[in-house]
């Protein structure tokens, strides 16, 4: 019997050729060499997601990502420059992390940043811990990170202050950066995780970064992530959330930069009477493409799931929205509801959206919803008819109609500051 | 003040508005009545300049200035209020926040400053007291959740804010109780003055013995049939609009 030799694209064979030489640069030997191995032979079975594969549908990788730009060279050893990191957002008083092209940022005095009984190391196992590692994005994740950043939040701590990641990206020329980060929430804490995401505007960068937030019972969790990459930015990001018995927890995802993006979701509802929000503020112009595609997992009984995505999608702009609610058997009286809404502003706007569910428990409440619109013209005349110039009263609508999503937020410093985010766009639209 | 000559109004293709001829002296209230479908928002609208109405012929002019080629929010800014029908809902839009935008666009647009937040707060108090409109009210978002006559006394706490000269109510008696009434009408008598018009669309006499018209104009399929003084809503009170449903074409 031959071995069947699949056939690569430039890019496939590219991405391999990179694995050896990082491989060459790091121990041979090790758990995160046999992770880094079996990731990269995963991702070698499967080649780039193509549409024909559901879950890539509307952003085919393989035609989209033609040429792997080089791997960022390793960061380690250069000492702590003066990144104006996660700074577009405003003083959140919040505890400052910043990894610098996937790798903690050296001489940083996280002694000084960081509170009593949280703790953060860099681990060389890149393996997942609660995502898919067969989906090709994590796989090469996995394989071409070069260190786990993990943050530990003790039991029962309560964190009043934010706790910041930022992920920069310091480049001159393309490259490419994976990083991988692991957030585990003891039980009983309360944090408030931002994890922001910059780099340079007109460099078409590539990022694949990889988030885990891995929550204990009765954890309490606000986690926000705002990609504000570069305008020529290629941008990959899958996020796993496994929630513990009776933890809350709101993710919101709001989308500003990017040429290319596209935003993975794996919610596992692990404990029971768990509680979560999914939001998502998407604003998007230009040619700008990007993909939001999610799974909540329903597991255990009496899960509570509400995801809202908002999108504003304005001139030859793209947006996607995929999402599933899956309801395993044994996941009784679990209450899943789901909504996509995007406001197309342009005549050669578009949005895909594809709710969808998948239950096998019968005693559920579950639900979605899609709706995909211009602006109301009546409304617009109400608010002209009082002397509001048109794109002020456009703006006004887009910005109640995204700010939707943000309004739970408990924090008000960081709800503020992500109201500012949307103003920017309106103003900068207008 | 207000000037409307041989005013045609389509929409759809489908003729609604067919020679209106109206005209509004400063400090005049004019009361408009007609039956159900007989134009009466239409021309409110094609005033206030909504789009989807396309005028065919006639003119509209405020203060000898032609409005038609103005967009709705510069007909504002010259000094022209309809309060709604119908006032829309706008969630996610806080009333304040609403109030003050519109305030200061039209400032804008007129060449003058933002008004002082410590001042309008004040002016929009002072109004809302007036009209029952409560602090919690304020509050909320635009028009959302409020009653049909809580939306019609916010839409006259807007105008008593923006200080129009020019401003039609169309129908905004209906859906408000007796007291509520003569809440809105002493609201608008109070804005009555010598530079200051009005052009009140009502189906019932009611409103107009709270505020007395100087004018009163019958409309019928799209045309006024008939003007007179405020015998006239008294005489349609108890006559009804059969007199005019068979009437040819001016
Ligand atoms: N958007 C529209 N599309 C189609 N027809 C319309 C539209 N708006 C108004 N019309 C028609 O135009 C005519 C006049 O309507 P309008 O609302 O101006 O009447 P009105 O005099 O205000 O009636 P009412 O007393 O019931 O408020 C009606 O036949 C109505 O059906
Ligand atoms: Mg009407």
């Amino acid at each position: 019997m031959t071995a069947l030799t699949p056939i690569r694209t430039k890019a496939e064979t590219a991405l391999l050729a990179q694995f050896e030489e990082l491989r060459a640069e790091l121990p041979k030997a090790g758990a995160g060499n046999a992770s880094r191995k079996a990731a990269m032979a995963a991702f070698a079975a499967t080649g780039l997601p193509h549409r024909r594969i559901e879950a890539y549908h509307y952003t085919d990788l393989r035609s989209l990502l033609r040429e792997p730009a080089p791997l960022a060279p390793s960061a380690a050893g250069k000492a702590g420059r003066s990144v104006e990191a996660g700074r577009f957002l405003g003083d959140l008083g919040a505890h400052e992390i910043i990894l610098v092209n996937g790798q903690l940022m050296d001489g940083q005095d996280l002694a000084s940043q960081l509170p009593k009984r949280v703790s953060i190391a860099k681990v060389t196992d890149t393996a997942p811990a609660i995502l898919d590692a067969n989906d090709p994005v994590v796989a090469l994740n996995t394989a071409l990170s070069r260190e786990t950043v993990t943050v530990k939040i003790g039991k029962g701590v309560k964190l009043d202050r934010p706790l910041h990641i930022s992920f920069v990206q310091d480049a001159g020329a393309p490259q490419a950066v994976y990083a991988h980060l692991k957030v585990v929430v003891g039980e009983g804490a309360s944090v408030t995780l931002l994890e922001t995401h910059e780099g340079p505007n007109g460099i078409a960068t590539q990022s694949n970064t990889g988030v885990e937030i891995v929550a204990g019972d009765n954890a309490s969790i606000e986690h926000v992530r705002v990609n504000a990459e570069g305008d020529k930015a290629f941008v990959l990001s899958s996020l796993g959330l496994s929630l513990g018995r009776e933890t809350s927890a709101l993710s919101l995802n709001l989308t500003l930069g990017a040429a290319i993006s596209r935003h993975q979701i794996f919610a596992r509802m692990l404990g029971e009477e768990a509680k979560l929000r999914l939001n998502g503020v998407a604003m998007l112009d230009g040619d700008r493409h990007a993909d939001v595609t999610l799974v909540v997992d329903h597991a255990v009984p009496g899960g509570e799931s509400r995801e809202l995505f908002k999108t504003a999608v304005d001139q030859r702009a793209n947006g996607v929205f995929q999402g599933k609610i899956i309801v395993r058997p044994h996941a009784q009286k679990t209450d899943g509801k789901m909504m996509s809404a995007a406001l197309l502003l342009s005549e050669d706007a578009s949005m895909n959206n594809k709710p969808e569910l998948e239950i096998f428990a019968d005693d559920v409440q579950c639900g979605h919803g899609a709706t995909c619109g211009a602006l109301d013209e009546n409304l617009l005349f109400y608010l002209m008819a009082r002397g509001i110039a048109r794109r002020d009263a456009q703006a006004l609508l887009i910005r109640s109609f995204l700010g939707e999503a943000i309004e739970e937020l408990s924090n008000e410093a960081l709800r503020e500051a992500l109201g500012e985010l949307i103003d920017g766009w309106l103003m900068r639209r207008a | 003040m207000l000037e409307i000559r041989n005013l045609h109004a389509d929409i759809d293709g489908k003729p609604i508005l067919k020679g209106v001829t109206l005209s509004v002296k400063p400090g005049e209230v004019a009361a408009i009545m007609g039956p159900n479908g007989s134009g009466k928002s239409t021309l409110s609208y094609v005033i206030a300049g909504k789009e989807e109405y396309e005028v065919t012929k006639g003119e509209v002019l405020l203060e000898g200035e032609s409005l038609l080629e103005m967009e709705p929010d510069e007909r504002a800014a010259k000094g022209l209020f309809l309060a709604f029908q119908y006032p829309l809902e706008i969630p996610g839009v806080a009333t304040m926040t609403f109030l003050k935008a519109a305030l200061n666009a039209q400032r804008k647009k007129r060449g003058e400053d933002e008004i002082a937040p410590a001042d309008f707060i004040r002016s929009v108090n002072r109004a809302a007291d007036k009209l029952g409109i409560s602090r919690e009210m304020l509050r909320r978002a635009l028009n959302v959740g409020f009653s049909g006559g809580e939306k019609k006394r916010m839409e006259i706490l807007q105008m008593a804010l923006l200080e129009p000269r020019m401003c039609v109510l169309d129908e905004t008696d209906s859906g408000l109780d007796i007291d509520a009434l003569r809440i809105v009408a002493e609201g608008v008598n109070s804005l009555r003055a010598q530079n200051r018009a009005f052009l009140v669309i009502t189906h019932y006499q009611r409103l107009l013995s709270h505020i007395v018209p100087d004018t009163v104009h019958v409309m019928a399929d799209g045309r006024i049939v008939k003007s007179g003084g405020p015998e006239l809503a008294t005489e349609l009170e108890a006559r009804g609009y059969a007199d005019f449903a068979a009437q040819p074409a001016a």
